[in-house]
């Protein structure tokens, strides 16, 4: 299937997968740290193993991500 | 406010602008900005907000620099080492544009302290390193209706989302806190010092864009980039109906610190 990663397209070798399985697929190391949208809405962290993407949907990953480098 | 002759030439490429012109800068040079954290992105911020000529400059941060900051953190200077950076910040800024009214603010912004600082100015810089400071500058913007950026850097990355009331918040992102050392500080996983210059000088040129009213600005939307191929991207955000601050059933009602559960995944 067609799916927008992170404003790229990429075709995965397989049918709707949950967001978990993408996450995976993705190797994103630790999915508790990352907020992801399907078609511009977040989805619960819970929710990751039940929530299906499908054919061109819409996948945003958005990390955590402090910085600055003052109050250690 | 009319403009001495000095101020003309000082501020001349901001007013030929079109979209700034002598109005403009007259918005810039009554504006009220507070900078939370004066380390690698409060720095560039602070400076090119005083050279821009906004009217007043709170600076709030609780350390005093350290050798290792200097690699990033350019208001700092080596004869600056253990000098408070509200102190250190403040000389530079006076050196640079006398015009600056500088507030100081020594310490850690807290649930106690944060809405009467934040009640002076009209749009705040999130230069902080960790999330729960980062969480409560949101948390007391939301609930006072107020204007900010965020701002994060690590390693070669950076992301920013600016947020004005009504608009996605940094909550509708990120939710809560995640668990101590779950994801690496710049202390721990190192930080390209040029990183913090891109972008602080993207913050610094949203606060002056609200200040203005001109342009577009990063709401509902959060830019990122990976300095190491440099790439950047954009993710389109809608506000969070679920938020726990800003959404249709809220349970932050009051400001808090968000706890980090302690977590030992990375080390």
């Amino acid at each position: 299937m067609r799916l927008i990663i992170n404003g790229k397209e990429q075709v995965i070798d397989s049918g709707n997968m949950t967001i978990q399985e993408i996450l995976k697929i993705c190797d994103v190391k630790s999915p508790d740290l990352v907020s992801v949208q399907l078609n511009r809405k977040f989805i619960k962290r819970e929710d990751y193993t039940t929530t299906v993407a499908g054919e061109n949907d819409e996948i945003d990953f958005l990390y955590f991500m402090g910085g600055g480098g003052l109050i250690e | 406010m009319n403009f001495t002759e000095n101020q003309i030439e000082r501020y001349s490429r901001h007013i030929i602008l079109q979209e700034v012109g002598p109005e403009g800068q007259k918005k810039i040079n009554n504006a009220k900005v507070l900078v939370a954290g004066v380390g690698g992105l409060g720095s560039p911020v602070a400076l090119y907000l005083a050279a821009a000529g906004v009217g007043t400059i709170g600076l709030a941060d609780n350390d005093v620099v350290d050798m290792t900051n200097l690699q990033r953190q350019v208001i700092h200077f080596t004869s600056d080492l253990d000098k408070h950076k509200v102190e250190s910040a403040a000389d530079k800024i006076s050196a640079l544009n006398p015009d600056v009214e500088i507030r100081m603010h020594k310490g850690f912004l807290n649930p106690e302290n944060i809405a009467g600082i934040i009640s002076g100015y009209d749009f705040i810089i999130d230069g902080t390193d960790n999330f729960p400071s980062k969480f409560l500058i949101n948390d007391a913007c939301v609930l006072n209706g107020k204007a900010f950026s965020h701002g994060g850097i690590l390693r070669f990355e950076g992301q920013t989302m600016t947020y004005t009331p009504g608009n996605t918040c940094y909550r509708c992102v990120f939710g809560y806190a995640p668990p101590k050392n779950a994801v690496p500080s710049c202390s721990q996983a190192g930080v390209l010092g040029s990183i913090a210059g891109m972008l602080g000088t993207i913050q610094a040129t949203e606060a002056i864009k609200y200040i203005i009213g001109k342009g577009r600005l990063l709401t509902n939307r959060m830019l990122t980039f990976n300095a190491f191929n440099m790439n950047f991207g954009e993710v389109n955000l809608s506000a969070n109906s679920d938020c726990p601050v800003c959404g249709s059933n809220p349970v932050i009602t009051k400001l808090e610190m968000d706890e980090q559960p302690v977590c030992d995944l990375k080390q």
